[in-house]
C-alpha cells in the first residue's frame, strides 16, 4: 500500500507542474493590465512604471515563471498585489474556512443522498422512488444563489434563527460557527445531494440486479442486512469517487455561495483576485486547489482498496 | 420569605441593567477595501474605513466648505504661493507617537517620494516642506494651487504616524496606525475589518461606540437582508430598486446625498488610431447623441428616479454647475437634423464598450434605445473592467461608458480629463483655450475667477462633448432606526462623530 501511495505521489508532480505553467500563461493571456486596476485613479506613469519594475511584470513570461517557481519552492508564494498580504498567509486565512464549508456540506449531502438513493433503488417503480427523484432533480436545478437568498430572507430576516451571512471562526466559537455556516452548507449541500442520490441509486440498481443478492435473500438473510452489507458496500466504489471529486472541487471553492452568504473562503479571493488580476493569488489558489484535488484523488484510490480488496495491487 | 437564590437573581438582573454594554457599529460595504495604507490605497470603499481610522489635516462639511480638523488654522502668502499651517496641540497617533509639525513633514515626504505612492500627482504642487514651530508648518508650492486643501481633506492629509510607517515602510497597510476616533484591531480579508475606539482621540466626546466592525458584503439584497435581520446596524450603497421598500419598512431609515462624481460617456476624439471614425472626428455627431437620450427617462427606468440626471462633470447641487446648460431636454428632432448635417441622414453605427455589470448595462440599453430612434445604432460592448481601463487607456476604443468617483474641489473632477496629455484624458482631447482656462482655475484662489474660468471652458466643452455626462449617482444609506445621529456627506463617508445606537 505504502508503495502505491508514493507512486502515486510521484505521478502527481509533472502534474502539479503542467497545472502551475497553464494557469501562469493563462493569466498572463487575459486582457487587462494589472498596473491599471493597481493604480486607481493615479495615472502618474513613473508611477506605473515602478510597480510594472517592481511585479517583474516587463520581464518576459517564462522569466516571471522560473522567478516565481524558484520563490515558490522556498515556500513563498508572492504577495497579493491589491492588500500587500503574502499570499500563504491568504491561503491559511482562508483554508479553514473552506474546509468547513466543504466539510459540512458533503456530510449533509451524504445524509440526503445516499439513503434516498439507497430507498429509492430499493423501491424502484413506486411513488417513493419517484418523490426521491423529484426532490432530488429540484436540488440540482435550482439555482444556488437563489436558494441561498430565499433562506436568508426565510430564516434570518423573518423567522430570525441563523445569522445572514458572515462567518466565524471555529476555534472561537464553535457553536456560532456551526449556525453562521449551517445555511450556506445546506445550500451546497442540496445540491450535492442531488448528484449522490442519482449515482446511488443506479449504482445499487445493478447491484441488487446480480446473483449474489438473490444468493444472499435465498440463505434467508434479512433483508436490511442484504440491503446494508452486501448491496450497499458493493456499490460504494463508484460513490466514493463521485464524493472524493465533489469534495475536491469544494475545496476550489463555492464561489456563488460564498459571495451569496459573504463567507471568506477561496470563492471569494479568487474571484476578486481575476478581477483585479491579482495574478500571484490566483497563481497560488490554483496551486492550492491542484494538490487538493490530486489529494482527493489519491484518497479515492485508497478507499477502493479497503472497500474492496480484490483491488489489490496490481 | 425571600430566599438566597431569589437574592441572587435580583442582583444578576440589577447588573445586568446597570452594566453598560460595550456598542460595536457594524455597517456593511459593498467590496472589500484594498490595502490599508492611504498612501497605497485606490478605492473608494477603503476611504470609508479611514474617515474612522485616520484623520486629515482638513476635514469638509456637508456644503462642501473646508474646516479645521488636525490643523486648526491656515493662512496663503499673498502670492498664493505659500501655505501655512497651525497644527492641533496634544494630538498623538494610535501608538503614542506625538502628533507635530514634523509628522506632518515626514508624512508629506511619504506621500510624495514612497515609490509605491498613489498620492503623487496630488501633491505635485508642493516643492518644499518647512516646519516653522512645533504646531506650524508652512508648505511652499511652484505655483499657486487651489486644489491643495481639498486634498489635504482626503487621502493627501491622512496623518499616519510616523513611528510606524519608519518601521512597517510598505507593509504599513497590514497595520495602519492613525489619529482618529478609532484604532486598527484586526482585518480579515473579504470577511472584516474591527477597529476600536482611541481613548486619547483628540475629539473623544464626540465619540459614542465603543469599536465598529466594517464587513464587505457584495451582494445588495443580502446586505440589506443582514440589516433587517439586525447584523447590521448600517449599511452603504443601497440599490436605488430597494429605496422604496426600505422607505416602507418601520424599522430602517434613510439617508442620501448626491455624489461628487459623474457617469458619463467617454469618445474618443484623439487617442490613437480608435479616434479615427465620424463620431470621435465629427462633433456634431456627439451632440445628436446627447440630444436623442432623455436623462431623466434613465434615471426613473434603470435608478427608480434615486439619482440625479447630469450633463456636465458637476452634478446640478454643486456651486461650480454652470446654470446656463440645464440638463438638456431630448430631442430627436434635432437629433437626426445635425447627423443629417454630418452627412449620415441614413443613420450611423457606433460602438461603445460597458462594464459588464448588470446596472451598467441595464443603462446603456435604455442609451442604446433612445439613440436607434434618432438614427445613431449602437453595437454594445461587455467587458470585464480591468480590460475596458485598459483599452481605454491604450486608445482601443471608440466610446465608454464609466464614470468618476469625484473630488471635493471642482479641478478633480475636470483638469485630468480635458487638458492636453492629463493624467486621464482617455479621449484624447487637446484644445488650447481649455487648457489655459482650466490651468487659471486651478491656479487662482479667487472663488469668482474660477469660476468664471469654468464657465468659459463649459461653452467650448458643451460642443465639443469629448465626455457625454448622463447622470450622478446618489449615495444612499440604510439604517436601523436606533442609529441616530448620522449626517449624509456628498463624499460618500461615513463620519461617526456624533453617532449614536440607542439600544
Amino acid at each position: 500500500m505504502l508503495a502505491f501511495i508514493g507512486r502515486r505521489i510521484l505521478i502527481a508532480i509533472p502534474t502539479i507542474i503542467l497545472i502551475s505553467i497553464f494557469v501562469f500563461t493563462l493569466q498572463h493571456l487575459l486582457p487587462g493590465d494589472p498596473i491599471l486596476v493597481l493604480a486607481g485613479e493615479e495615472r502618474d506613469p513613473e508611477v506605473l512604471e515602478f510597480l510594472r519594475e517592481k511585479y517583474r511584470l516587463n520581464d518576459p513570461i517564462p522569466i516571471q515563471y522560473l522567478a516565481w517557481v524558484g520563490n515558490a519552492l522556498q515556500g513563498d508564494l508572492g504577495i497579493s498585489f491589491r492588500t500587500n498580504q503574502p499570499v500563504l498567509e491568504l491561503i491559511g486565512e482562508k483554508l479553514p474556512v473552506t474546509l468547513q464549508l466543504a466539510t459540512m456540506a458533503l456530510i449533509i449531502a451524504m445524509v440526503i443522498g445516499i439513503p434516498a438513493g439507497v430507498l429509492s433503488a430499493y423501491k424502484k417503480g413506486t411513488w417513493i422512488d419517484w418523490v426521491a427523484n423529484v426532490v432530488a432533480l429540484s436540488g440540482l436545478s435550482v439555482p444556488n444563489f437563489w436558494l441561498g437568498i430565499m433562506m436568508i430572507l426565510l430564516v434570518s430576516v423573518k423567522l430570525g434563527w441563523l445569522p445572514a451571512s458572515g462567518y466565524q471562526p471555529f476555534a472561537e466559537d464553535p457553536l456560532q460557527s456551526i449556525k453562521t455556516m449551517l445555511m450556506p452548507a445546506f445550500v451546497l449541500g442540496t445540491a450535492i445531494a442531488a448528484t449522490l442520490m442519482r449515482h446511488t441509486r443506479s449504482a445499487m440498481l445493478s447491484v441488487l440486479k446480480s446473483d449474489y443478492i438473490r444468493t444472499a435473500r435465498a440463505k434467508g438473510l434479512a433483508e436490511h442486512v442484504v440491503l446494508i452489507k452486501h448491496a450497499l458496500r458493493n456499490a460504494l466504489v463508484p460513490i466514493v469517487t463521485v464524493t472524493t471529486l465533489i469534495f475536491g472541487e469544494l475545496l476550489a471553492g463555492a464561489v456563488l455561495t460564498e459571495q451569496i452568504f459573504t463567507i471568506p473562503g477561496f470563492g471569494k479571493l479568487v474571484v476578486d483576485a481575476v478581477f483585479n488580476r491579482d495574478y500571484a493569488v490566483v497563481q497560488g489558489i490554483v496551486l492550492c486547489t491542484g494538490v487538493a484535488f490530486i489529494f482527493m484523488n489519491l484518497l479515492a484510490d485508497v478507499a477502493y482498496r479497503v472497500l474492496n480488496p480484490r483491488m489489490g495491487d496490481k | 420569605m425571600l430566599k438566597p437564590r431569589h437574592i441572587a437573581l435580583a442582583l444578576a438582573f440589577g447588573l445586568a441593567a446597570t452594566a453598560v454594554q460595550a456598542q460595536d457599529m457594524r455597517i456593511g460595504l459593498q467590496e472589500d477595501p484594498d490595502v490599508l495604507d492611504p498612501d497605497q490605497s485606490r478605492t473608494f470603499v477603503g476611504r470609508i474605513v479611514y474617515a474612522s481610522m485616520c484623520d486629515k489635516l482638513v476635514d469638509i462639511t456637508p456644503g462642501l466648505e473646508i474646516i479645521p480638523q488636525l490643523a486648526t488654522g491656515w493662512e496663503w502668502s499673498d502670492d498664493g504661493l505659500t501655505l501655512t499651517m497651525t497644527l492641533r496641540e496634544g494630538v498623538t497617533f494610535h501608538d503614542g507617537t506625538a502628533f507635530n509639525a514634523e509628522a506632518v513633514a515626514a508624512n508629506i515626504d511619504r506621500s510624495q517620494n514612497l515609490p509605491e505612492s498613489r498620492r503623487k500627482s496630488e501633491l505635485s504642487s508642493i516643492t518644499g516642506v518647512e516646519v516653522v514651530d512645533e504646531y506650524a508648518i508652512s508648505f511652499s508650492l511652484d505655483a499657486p494651487d487651489a486644489t491643495l486643501l481639498a486634498q489635504f481633506a482626503d487621502r493627501s492629509g491622512m496623518m499616519l504616524s510616523p513611528t510606524a510607517f519608519g518601521e512597517a515602510g510598505i507593509d504599513f497597510g497590514l497595520k495602519p496606525v492613525c489619529s482618529g476616533p478609532f484604532s486598527f484591531v484586526e482585518r480579515i480579508q473579504q470577511d472584516r475589518i474591527v477597529l476600536e475606539r482611541f481613548d486619547d482621540y483628540w475629539n473623544a466626546d464626540a465619540i459614542n461606540v465603543d469599536s465598529v466592525t466594517f464587513l464587505p458584503i457584495p451582494d445588495t439584497t443580502v446586505r440589506l437582508a443582514n440589516l433587517r435581520a439586525g447584523d447590521l446596524n448600517m449599511l452603504e450603497r443601497l440599490a436605488a430598486t430597494d429605496v422604496a421598500s426600505v422607505q416602507g419598512d418601520d424599522g430602517l431609515t434613510m439617508e442620501q446625498a448626491v455624489s461628487l462624481g459623474y457617469q458619463g460617456i467617454t469618445i474618443n476624439v484623439g487617442n490613437g488610431a480608435g479616434a479615427d471614425n465620424p463620431l470621435g472626428q465629427d462633433a456634431r455627431i456627439r451632440q445628436a447623441l446627447s440630444l436623442a437620450i432623455d436623462r431623466n427617462v434613465i434615471n426613473q427606468v434603470v435608478f427608480e428616479g434615486a439619482f440625479a440626471p447630469g450633463n456636465q462633470p458637476f452634478p446640478p447641487t454643486s456651486p461650480w454647475y454652470n446654470d446656463a446648460y440645464p440638463v438638456p431636454e431630448r430631442d430627436v428632432e434635432a437629433a437626426r437634423a445635425l447627423l443629417a448635417e454630418a452627412g449620415f441622414a441614413d443613420g450611423i453605427n457606433i460602438t461603445v464598450q460597458v462594464a459588464n455589470n448588470p446596472v451598467q448595462q441595464q443603462m446603456m440599453q435604455v442609451v442604446q434605445a433612445m439613440a436607434s430612434e434618432a438614427g445613431i445604432n449602437i453595437e454594445l460592448q461587455a467587458k470585464e473592467f480591468a480590460t475596458l481601463l485598459a483599452d481605454q487607456s491604450a486608445g482601443e476604443y471608440q466610446a465608454s461608458q464609466v464614470g468618476w468617483s469625484g473630488r471635493v474641489d471642482p479641478d478633480g473632477n475636470i483638469h485630468q480629463f480635458m487638458t492636453t496629455g492629463g493624467g486621464i484624458n482617455d479621449s484624447g482631447y487637446s484644445n488650447p483655450e481649455v487648457d489655459r482656462l482650466l490651468n487659471e482655475a486651478r491656479t487662482s484662489t479667487d472663488t469668482e475667477v474660477r469660476v468664471a474660468s469654468y464657465n468659459a471652458a463649459r461653452d467650448i466643452l458643451i460642443e465639443d462633448l469629448p465626455i457625454i455626462y448622463l447622470y450622478h449617482v446618489t449615495w444612499i444609506w440604510a439604517l436601523d432606526d436606533a442609529v441616530q445621529g448620522f449626517v449624509p456627506y456628498p463624499d460618500g463617508m461615513i463620519r461617526l462623530e456624533g453617532v449614536t445606537i440607542n439600544e
